[in-house]
Order: C-alpha cells, then structure tokens, then sequence
C-alpha cells in the first residue's frame, strides 16, 4: 500500500514540474517588487496577495499567481514572459488592455517574484 | 498607510515606509504645533508618574506617609493648588506659542477656498476680489516659504482639513467659512487626510499638497490660465456620450458637471481618487473602469459596460488634461 502511494505522488510529481522550481528567480526580491506595485498602483485593477487595499476588479485577480495557467491568456506562466508581461503588456500581448506600466526591467523581475511569492 | 509610499517620488526626505508623518512639521505653523504637542506630551508623562507614585504610597506606603498624604493639606496642595498653577501657566504658554495660527496673514497672501465633499476636496484658487479663479480638485499647489490662506467649507457634512506637516487641523463646518493659514519653508509634496468621519470612504479622503519653488509656482499657475482644450476628438465625444460630462467639468469644453471633482489638470495631478492611489494609466483605467473596487461608497458608479479600446481612449482623454 505505501509503495503504491509513493509511486501515485512519484507519477504526479513527474507531470509538471514543482511550480517553486519552474518560477524560482534567484536575482529578484519579492519584497521590492511589493514595495513596486504599491508605489505604481498595480492594485488598483487586481486582486493581489499579500496587498490589503485595493483590490481592483477591472483587471482579472492575481492571487496566487505560480498555480495560474496563461499569461493573459496568451503567454506560458514562466518569469521571463512574467517580468516582461507587467512591464509592457501591450509589446507582449498585443491588443492587451492593461497598459505599460512605469516600471525598469529589473522591478519587472521583483514584481513576477512577488507574484509568484503570494499564496491563494 | 502604505498609500502615500507613492508620494515619496522625487521626495527623498521621506522614509521608505511612512505613515502620515505627525510629529514632522515643514512650516512655522505645524512648528509651533508640535512643539505645544511635545511640551503636552512631557508634562502629561510627568503627571502621570506622580499620580502612579502616589497610588504606590497609598497601598504599599508606612503608615507615617500615608496620614501625610491623606491630609487636607496635600489635597489643597495637590489636586488644586498645583493643577491651577501649572494649566494656567501651560495656557499662557500655549497660547502664546501657537499665536501665529491667528496673526493676520499680508493681505497680498494667496487665498484658496476649499471645500469638503463626500469623499473629495474641490479646490478654488481666488483672486484679489475673492472670486474663484481657478477650479481644481484633491489637490493643492502653493509657493515655499510664503503663508497661503486657506477658506474651509463644506458642501454636505462635517469634514476636517489636515495636512499635519503645513498646519494644524480645522473643521469643515457646512455654512461656516473657517479660515486656516498654512505654510511649507521648503518645496516638497505632503499628505493630508480628513480627519473627521464622514462616511463610508471617509478612510479614503486623502489630499496632496505640492509646493513649488515660488519663480516654478507663478510659471505652473501661469501655464494654466492659458490652458486650451486638449486630448483626442474621440476621447472627447466618448466623455459626453458615456455621461462623464455631467458630473465633471473640463474648462474649455461644454463638460461642466460640477457634482464631481473638476478635470481641468486630472493629468497633471499626482494621485487619484482624492489622495489615495497613483495617478498613471494604468491606475486611471482601473479608477474610470470600476472605482467602486477601490473606494467602496464614492459617488461614481463604475464604467462597467466600456470596451477596452473605449476604456483606453476615454483614460488617455482625460490624462491629456494637464
């Protein structure tokens, strides 16, 4: 019976990657990139982890970002197309809604780790 | 209240996290403020020592001390003589220290009328006479180191203005005209907030006060008396067919709602929302697109039904009013 379970968790795990692992930014801090969004006002349209006030809804929630699916729909949930995404979504995603945004590319890369730091 | 962190751009004398600074006065008013403040403070410590110390003597104290201190004379002595002695000096002193709130300002001292609104401020620079001049909102802009005279009003309930760095705080009282001098020594950007409830976003009834070096300040004021119409004609159509028009005015056009807080310089102005968020594009969407998400209870109803090329175009419509 353990043996069975050992190899259900072992099949699941080799389905995807842990979601850690694959989004794992070791240069990036996600305290700054919090100290980003709440200084250019990300929340304003988004529901965000670990960000009290606001939560937006003109733009789609981002909690718990590392277990979603497409970037806007478009894009593979990795952190270059993250870090690029929330810098200038509409160079990314043409035809996005959300604007470019007045952020460098190195806070790109603190914004995506933030992200992906917050829980559901 | 990590919403002024936005506020810290291009102002570096604010800590990386700050909350609305109370005890940090950029201008002789708040000064004499904070010092009376401290001096409050201190004393009341002190007080409260005694007070603790007698309390000590009174349970644990001998017997001797106890008769001492229960006796008419310390009663006299205590809990009258020195209370009258030290409020009345503490009085004089305060009054006299504080003074300056009440000296008449020059007669040639910039005057602006503002008005407490549920949960917004409309901003009235007068002229000489007076009369409003020009018509803003949420947003202050003064010269340093000079007294500006602020004329409070209100226009539906109990407001209170208070920009703790520039000035003590004052009510709004609806058929009242309070008067309340302000000043900054130095330029910079400072937060104000209501600090009165009066309703539901009242926790989000910020304010932003700019002040200029005075040669930038008579250029800003100059640029904008000569204002002319500006953004897309497009933008402008979708502004009267969506409704905007109604609430909000835009000087030289025939948007003249006056239910909402003027558009005339929204590009310019450094926060959104009266105080609370950041004034960029992308803020600007989320506010026109559903500003109910952001300041639950505020008069505007979300713009729910816009398309985003809509959404897009009425934004850069109404940042392109500077």
């Amino acid at each position: 019976m353990r043996l069975l379970h050992a190899l259900t968790l072992l099949l699941a795990m080799s389905c995807k990657p842990p979601p850690a692992e694959m989004q794992h930014m070791p240069q990036a801090d996600p305290a700054r990139g919090k100290a980003v969004m709440e200084r250019v006002g990300c929340a304003a349209c988004h529901e965000i982890s670990g960000i009290r006030w606001p939560k937006g809804k003109a733009g789609p929630s981002l909690r718990g970002f590392a277990d979603q699916g497409l970037i806007a729909g478009r894009l593979p949930n990795r952190p270059d197309n993250l870090a690029a995404f929330v810098r200038d979504a509409p160079a990314v995603v043409p035809g996005s809604t959300m604007p470019a945004m007045p952020i460098s590319e190195s806070e790109a890369r603190d914004v995506a780790a933030f992200l992906y730091a917050g829980r559901k | 209240m990590w919403r002024l962190s936005f506020m810290q751009e291009g102002n570096s004398e604010l800590p990386e996290k700050s909350i609305v600074p109370v005890f940090d006065p950029a201008g002789p008013y708040a000064g004499s403020i904070t010092i009376l403040s401290w001096i409050l403070i201190t004393m009341a410590c002190g007080v409260l020592l005694i007070v603790l110390a007698a309390l000590w003597v009174a349970l644990f104290g001998g017997e001797r001390i106890r008769k001492k201190l229960g006796g008419a004379k310390a009663v006299w002595i205590g809990g009258i003589g020195f209370p009258v002695v030290v409020l009345t000096v503490l009085l004089v002193y305060g009054l006299s220290l504080t003074r300056n709130l009440t000296e008449p300002v020059p007669r040639t001292a910039m005057r602006v009328r503002i008005t407490g609104e549920m949960w917004w401020w409309r901003v009235a620079y007068l002229d000489g006479q007076g009369r409003p001049a020009m018509i803003d909102a949420n947003e202050l802009h003064i010269p340093a180191g000079q007294p500006v005279l602020l004329e409070l009003e209100s226009n539906d309930v109990v407001h209170s203005f208070w920009v703790p760095r520039l000035s003590g705080k004052l009510d709004m009282v609806p058929g009242r005209r309070n008067i309340l001098p302000i000043q900054a020594d130095t330029p910079g950007v400072f937060a104000g907030q209501c600090a009165e409830y009066c309703g539901g976003p009242h926790a989000l009834m910020g304010f932003v006060v700019i002040a200029h070096e005075p040669a930038e300040f008579a250029l800003l004021m100059a640029g904008r008396r000569t204002k002319r119409p500006a953004g897309s004609a497009e933008g402008a159509a979708l502004f009267r067919s969506t409704g905007c028009a109604a609430c909000h005015r835009i000087a030289g056009t025939d948007a003249n709602g006056m239910a909402g807080p003027d558009l005339t310089y929204a590009g310019s102005r450094r926060s959104l929302g009266a105080g609370i968020l950041p004034n960029n594009r992308g803020t600007m969407m989320g506010w026109i697109g559903d500003s109910q998400s952001i300041k639950p209870g505020n008069r505007m109803p979300p713009y729910k039904m816009l398309s985003a090329a809509q959404l897009q175009t009425l934004t850069d419509y109404v940042r392109a009013q500077k």
